[in-house]
């Protein structure tokens, strides 16, 4: 019983700066996926386009990100890239350049594998009642490709949520560093990341239940 | 009056040569059916007459409007040609109504008023008024081909191309559909239909062409076509399916 309260106070006592961590990490979620949903769909035009240069851009900026571990990505942009052109980043902002990069190729997958995944007879049906190919994207192809992207893109959101704790390594403040900067005091890891994977745990099951009904409710009115 | 005049048409997918110099001129108000085995082309000649398939070689002349030449505004040709396909492509995210508005609004040729009046008078004439607000995924087959109709008959084309429009439909809902064509047909519509239903091409076409190997093999009035086919693979096809 007495370990117990112990563990009652002593995380009390951490919270207020593991709760600062906490909400830097949804920040640095939130708007890197508002820039990533950008650039998701940006690469995603590129890549379905008929212009091969931009394709080509997409398909060097994809295979990029996609074979290079998020670490790496990281460690560059904050400590590589200044080091070259002599500027200085802040770990918030090279934090949020990386996420927003990497959430960015992954979204742009999902997003072409939408389209795709929509009949072809629908476009050919667009197109001969005389829509031109941009009518028959946006009213047609992509209304249908978002219903079924939705539980992918969800997905990429709580996979960059728990990214955001790579990025530690860069000392960003959010709820990891400040884990670690916490144990680094005091040794108590057990506790200290039990609470802090509680912290993810929970944030992360409200997001997936408010997926969920968002995914009903579009899914309900038609098939 | 010409309305489709196609001159020596060449289709090819890489090397595979699928259509190898059609030649068809259609009158206006005439119903033309294509049959053949599969294979033979037919549907790739009839998505050609709208462009839905580039084409490789040859002339398409559509209202006056060549397809094939540079400059030629698709977009527009095609709001004058109709198409009706095998699985219907209905949009499964809009309502019969919206799926029938969507185009003659966009497409400014009507109001939202106009176009809802066009679509109620469509919907009664194919027998699906009271399916004006279901979804497509209510719908039977027959019901969603018989709104497919209505959809494209809402731009107002003056010719309807029919991609073996019955071929995806349960045995029982062949007629329904089958009715609706045949009414079009009455009323002095330009038709081209690929079908494999004998009877109907018997009936309604006022020629039928029979293809194979990317050619016309033979074609004339049904009479003749089917009474007394007289190439030797039109009677080895008729055979087959009569």
């Amino acid at each position: 019983m007495n370990g117990f309260t112990n563990f009652i106070d002593y995380t009390i006592g951490i919270f207020p700066q593991l709760l600062k961590g906490m909400s830097l990490t949804i920040q640095m979620t939130v708007l890197s996926l508002i820039l990533a949903l950008i650039i998701g769909i940006l690469s995603c035009m590129f890549t379905i386009s008929k212009i091969k240069v931009l394709n080509v851009i997409a398909g060097i900026y994809l295979s990029l990100i996609r074979g290079t571990p998020l670490m790496v990505q990281a460690v560059f942009i904050y400590f590589g890239i200044p080091a070259v052109l002599g500027i200085k980043i802040l770990p918030f902002h090279a934090a949020i350049i990386v996420l927003c990069l990497n959430a960015g190729a992954y979204l742009s997958e999902i997003f072409r594998s939408g389209i795709m995944a929509v009949n072809k007879g629908q476009m050919e049906a667009a197109r001969s009642l005389g829509l031109p190919y941009g009518v028959a994207m946006v009213k047609i192809i992509l209304p249908q490709a978002f219903r079924i992207v939705i539980p992918s893109v969800v997905n990429q959101f709580i996979i960059t949520l728990k990214d955001t704790s790579i990025l530690s390594v860069i000392g960003c403040g959010e709820l990891m560093k400040q884990g670690s900067l916490i144990v680094a005091r005091n040794f108590r890891g057990f506790e200290t990341y039990a609470i802090i994977g509680a912290m993810y745990y929970i944030v992360i099951t409200i997001l997936t239940k408010i997926a969920k009904i968002i995914e009903r409710r579009l899914s309900n009115d038609k098939s | 009056m010409t309305k489709v005049k196609v001159e020596n048409l060449k289709k090819n997918f890489g090397k595979l040569e699928v259509l190898k110099g059609i030649n068809l001129e259609v009158k206006e108000g005439e119903v033309v059916c294509l049959i053949g085995p599969s294979g033979s082309g037919k549907s790739t000649f009839l998505r050609c007459i709208n462009r839905l398939e580039e084409i490789s070689g040859g002339v398409v002349i559509v209202d006056d409007n060549d397809l094939t030449a540079k400059g030629s505004n698709i977009n527009k040709i095609r709001e004058n040609i109709g198409m009706v396909f095998q699985q219907f492509n209905l949009f499964p995210h809009l309502n019969v109504m919206e799926n029938i508005m969507l185009a003659p609004v966009d497409r400014k040729k009507m109001t939202k008023e106009q176009a809802r009046e066009k679509a109620v008078t469509l919907l009664d004439a194919v027998g699906l008024a009271e399916k004006a607000l279901e979804y497509p995924a209510n719908l039977s087959g027959g019901q969603q081909q018989r709104v497919a109709i209505a959809r494209a008959l809402a731009m107002e084309p003056d010719i309807m191309l029919f991609d073996e429009p019955t071929s995806a439909l349960d045995p029982e809902m062949v007629g329904e559909v089958l009715e609706v064509m045949k009414k079009l047909a009455a009323d002095g519509m330009t038709m081209v239909v690929v079908t494999h239903e004998m009877g109907f091409a018997r009936e309604v076409a006022g020629r039928v062409i029979f293809m194979d190997g990317g050619y016309i093999v033979e074609e004339g009035t049904p009479e003749e076509v089917f009474g007394n086919p007289k190439n030797k693979r039109t009677q080895d096809f008729l055979n087959k399916v009569l």
